[in-house]
């Protein structure tokens, strides 16, 4: 069976250890904060803040708390909070260990491709660029193929890039893949999913 | 040096003018200048180019000055939040320049600190490098990126006291600061004034050098996306 978002999430967090700074993307990322069980890690919301917390109760909602999604959180005993360029400075820094991003495409050169579709509205591309330029490890989040069953893990994305050469690993509903040189490398398989399955679905060179 | 103004209106008084250059501060509609916008929209002020991460919503924030056709140009990092902004673009009436926003951060930043340009690896290999300078450094791939120098820096802080130095709270701070430094002018609308003596001075996060008119106000502070959880879950 492949994982479903949940169990993706929860497969994600995994790539966490204590102490880490961590950045979590939109979508299935956002949901990989709710399995990192004791580990002790802060997160980071790039709009200016270390240790975002759950979001608020009903009628606790704070107009000058929100995170990079723009939604009402909290803080946390730990929590600091700063500007847009001391917070980037961070990321660019090399400070942040990880992020976890979701995609609409990535390939076996570690290119990743989520900000933009040519044709269709262009909302921008935010802090992605810069988060994978500057972090410690780029995890990507995603289904693996499309919902025309076609594969989003290719041997050289189509769409406009948000980085070149950036990700380091990939979790899939099928699995895990680390890229490496010569392409990509299958670390795990989600249970019943068969290496002939991932093989299937992936377009990207896979090495042993 | 008298900093404290009356209104919004009078803080902006002699500064507007047709074409110049506004860095805004906020993050979404989290401090945003929602009265130093709403003075600009009344002035009638025009082929506004504002440095901005967002533009708003349609009928809050920068997309108030939209919808009056007073914007000629954005540079941002993210503008999905608006429909008007959106019909603009895409018909050719409003230009656009697509800056990632720790870029956007650091082009204020280093405009504010007399730096004229920087060097990065965010956007290498990708459109936002086309027609910038590549340098290498180490081994690795940088583009230049140009700092900036706006105008008028409009911003929103929490506190001020009547020298200037300003207090933010929680994540309404953001671009608030980076935009104040990176202005030649810089107007700051505050909830409350405070004398001097009464702010910390170990806990002022933007000093009153960069700070040269201050007006306090009624804030709406609208939020964009109200997001909760229910006490049982806890």
């Amino acid at each position: 069976m492949p994982w479903d978002r949940n169990q993706m999430a929860a497969r994600a967090a995994e790539e966490l250890e204590d102490g880490m700074y961590v950045n979590l993307g939109i979508g299935i990322p956002t949901l990989v904060a709710n399995y990192v069980g004791d580990k002790d890690i802060t997160l980071q919301s790039e709009n200016g803040m270390l240790g975002m917390g759950p979001f608020p109760y009903e009628g606790e909602e704070d107009p000058d708390l929100i995170n990079a999604g723009k939604q009402t959180i909290t803080e946390l005993p730990r929590t600091a909070y700063f500007d847009s360029a001391t917070s980037f400075a961070m990321i660019r820094g090399g400070k942040i260990a990880a992020a976890i991003l979701g995609a609409m495409e990535v390939d076996e050169k570690g290119d990743l491709a989520n900000w933009m579709i040519p044709g269709k509205l262009v909302k921008g591309m935010g802090g992605a660029m810069d988060l994978v330029a500057g972090v410690g490890r780029v995890i990507v989040v995603m289904d693996h193929t499309n919902k025309h069953g076609q594969s989003k893990v290719l041997k050289e994305c189509t769409l406009p890039l948000t980085g070149k050469g950036v990700v380091d690993r990939i979790i899939t509903n099928l699995g895990v893949l680390d890229v490496v040189e010569g392409g990509l490398k299958i670390v795990e398989r989600a249970d019943g999913v068969t290496e002939e399955d991932m093989r299937a679905a992936t377009e990207a060179t896979i090495v042993d | 040096m008298k900093k404290v103004y009356a209104n919004a209106t009078e803080a902006l008084d002699g500064i507007l003018r047709d074409g110049m250059l506004i860095a805004a501060g906020g993050f979404g509609l989290c401090g945003i200048p929602e009265l130093l916008l709403q003075a600009i929209k009344e002035s009638g002020v025009k082929d506004l180019t504002f440095a901005s991460n967002n533009a708003g919503v349609d009928d809050f924030g920068i997309g108030i000055l939209l919808q009056t056709r007073q914007v000629k140009k954005m540079i941002s990092s993210y503008v999905g939040e608006n429909a008007e902004f959106m019909r603009q673009y895409l018909s050719g009436e409003l230009e656009l320049e697509f800056t990632p926003q720790g870029t956007l951060a650091e082009r204020m930043r280093a405009g504010g600190a007399g730096i004229p340009g920087f060097y990065t690896k965010t956007g290498v290999g990708t459109v936002i490098a086309e027609g910038k300078e590549h340098k290498e450094f180490n081994g690795e791939t940088y583009i230049l990126e140009e700092g900036i120098f706006a105008d008028l820096a409009i911003v929103k802080a929490w506190k001020a006291d009547d020298t200037g130095n300003l207090v933010f709270r929680k994540t309404a701070r953001n671009f608030n600061v980076p935009a104040a430094t990176c202005g030649k002018i810089c107007v700051a609308e505050v909830e409350e004034i405070v004398p001097r003596g009464s702010l910390d001075p170990d806990c002022i996060h933007l000093p009153g050098i960069y700070v040269h008119r201050v007006i306090q106000g009624q804030h709406e502070k609208r939020i964009e996306q109200r997001t909760t959880r229910k006490k049982e879950e806890a």
